[in-house]
């Protein structure tokens, strides 16, 4: 983990009320797709945390979507404005865990952190076959994104306003070895149902702060108490309790 | 630096800095981060006999100026304290630590303070009579006078090193409190633990936190906790730890002013994980601003 000065270099609306937001300063702890920084923001307390979308060897970039004050003030950020964060935060995802084949399923705000895991997975040779889940068409974004990356790209929406009509489930492939998924819990709770491949899961919890001190997001697994911000964000299928 | 240096116990610190509990793990967190070796010492995670995993999640609401945690004690157990997390400690901080001790009855107190009493690694058991957030136990102790005396005086009786107190702002004078552990025989007190707090979601129209309600930190609460330390240092002749809210090295002078023989800090570490070595580094800055040749010289000067 590093804490460090980033300067905004961009910060822009991708639908309505989901913004991407390009940070340069100090990357060199972020390691891994799946990761997470954490965010201080002026008048709030608690850091945000967001995961990561891209990183390159300056910058890092996330996909953030308003839904409180911290990320609303977030929002009316301007480019070259200054935030501190801490980044390197959580496992993220083990691409050796996949042989050749990978499945991502992604939902709404689940959907960032998959776009570096697809290029990582992509960059080893592995087939790669994205499923974006939105409830709705003007909530899609980023499936251009993955299809430039090379990935074979499927969008559900819940109302059948484009792409599959359903849910992520419903337009699951059936040839791949390992799947990668990152959404809301009942979606999760889906795609963990809907599948006997073996596969990685990403979850969100309330963090007090980010790196492990604090126990305020631990979950139990059947290896023992996680913390979902320092053992997790990503969790194995076989050790989740449901 | 000597300007810095206090004397809590009979062991002397290097500065009165002490990373309060349950914001620092077993330590070896914030070591990757900075040299832990620089804090007067830190008290870690609140250990309990039997390993716990604490209560359901959401456990964090965020508040004005603050938080509210309802965590519950989640620990290993004292007997993986000792074999896993105090030899891993060991590899990062040289100095004595602070053993924080929760329980949910006299023979649990006992037990896990008397097992980590014989570790070398620590200097001062810190019993926890205090936590809000797990039921009938901690807190039971903590709204008594009567029952904190009783805690006290088992704890001090199996135990050979200094053993300090960590008092409730949840209660009604916490003066008469600090005076029963005091003629108990503790050797120190430290306050405030949590106020009592809650939050609700207005989407979900519930509480926030899982547990309904928790133990509000942060600087918001600085204010509270200032003028319990000042009436507490005033009423007993052991020292004071005080915390609750502090955050700058300006704060722990104040706390100090107020009584306060060391400072521990707490939800600040959360949100600056190098706060504690800020503030050290900051110390002697702000005492040349004020006119402070030695911190030893301005604890109670308030009163």
């Amino acid at each position: 983990m590093k804490q460090g000065m980033f300067k905004i270099a961009e910060n822009a609306a991708l639908t309505q009320n989901v913004y991407k937001m390009q940070l340069v300063g100090d990357v060199s702890d972020i390691t891994a797709s799946g990761q997470f920084i954490n965010i201080k923001l002026d008048g709030l307390y608690l850091r945000r945390p967001i995961s990561v979308y891209d990183c390159d060897e300056n910058s890092v970039t996330i996909i953030y979507k308003v839904v409180g004050k911290g990320t609303q003030q977030m929002s009316k950020m301007k480019i070259g404005e200054q935030l501190d964060v801490l980044t390197g935060l959580g496992n993220g995802y083990d691409t050796s865990l996949c042989e050749n084949h990978a499945v991502l399923l992604g939902g709404g705000v689940g959907v960032p952190p998959l776009y570096m895991l697809a290029k990582e997975l992509i960059s080893q040779n592995k087939k790669v076959i994205v499923v974006l889940g939105f409830n709705t068409k003007d909530e899609v974004f980023c499936d251009e994104d993955f299809k430039a990356l090379g990935a074979d790209v499927i969008v559900t929406t819940v109302d059948g306003s484009y792409g599959v009509k359903g849910f992520v489930t419903d337009a699951l492939p059936n040839d791949y070895d390992h799947f990668f998924t990152c959404g809301p819990e009942p979606m999760l709770k889906a795609v963990y149902k809907a599948t006997n491949k073996s596969g990685q899961f990403s979850f969100e919890e309330r963090m007090g702060c980010g790196f492990g001190a604090c126990m305020g997001c631990s979950c139990k697994t059947i290896t023992g108490y996680k913390r979902i911000c320092k053992d997790g964000p990503v969790l194995l299928k076989e050790e989740i309790l449901w | 630096m000597v300007r810095l240096n206090v004397s809590l116990c009979g062991n002397e610190l290097d500065n009165p800095v002490i990373p309060a509990s349950g914001t620092f793990g077993y330590g070896y967190e914030y070591a990757d981060l900075y040299d832990i070796n620089i804090l007067g010492t830190f008290s870690f995670k609140g250990t309990t006999k039997e390993p716990r995993f604490g209560n359901p999640t959401p456990r964090i609401a965020e508040c004005y100026s603050g938080m509210i945690n309802a965590v519950g004690l989640q620990n290993p157990g004292v007997e993986k304290v000792i074999t896993e997390e105090l030899p891993k400690l060991s590899k990062c901080f040289d100095k004595k630590v602070m053993a924080n001790v929760g329980g949910f009855s006299v023979d649990e107190y006992v037990y896990t303070a008397k097992k980590l009493d014989e570790c070398d690694q620590v200097g001062w058991i810190e019993v926890n009579i205090s936590c809000p957030n797990v039921h009938g136990g901690g807190i039971a102790f903590g709204t008594s006078p009567e029952n904190a005396a009783i805690i006290t005086k088992a704890v001090k009786e199996a135990v050979e090193k200094p053993v300090i107190v960590k008092l409730s702002p949840n209660v009604t004078d916490i003066v008469a409190i600090a005076k029963a552990v005091e003629d108990a025989g503790a050797d120190g007190i430290s306050l405030i633990n949590t106020m009592l707090g809650m939050r609700i979601d207005l989407r979900t129209k519930k509480p926030v936190i899982a547990n309904k309600m928790g133990g509000f930190s942060g600087p918001a609460i600085f204010p509270v906790a200032l003028r319990m330390v000042y009436q507490v240092s005033s009423a007993v002749d052991i020292p004071v730890i005080g915390m609750g809210g502090v955050s700058t090295a300006e704060d722990v002078i104040e706390m100090m002013l107020a009584g306060a023989t060391a400072v521990q800090i707490g939800a600040a570490n959360l949100v600056d994980p190098y706060v504690c070595k800020d503030i050290i580094e900051k110390l002697p800055q702000v005492m040349d601003k004020y006119n402070i040749n030695n911190l030893n010289e301005i604890i109670g000067g308030a009163k």
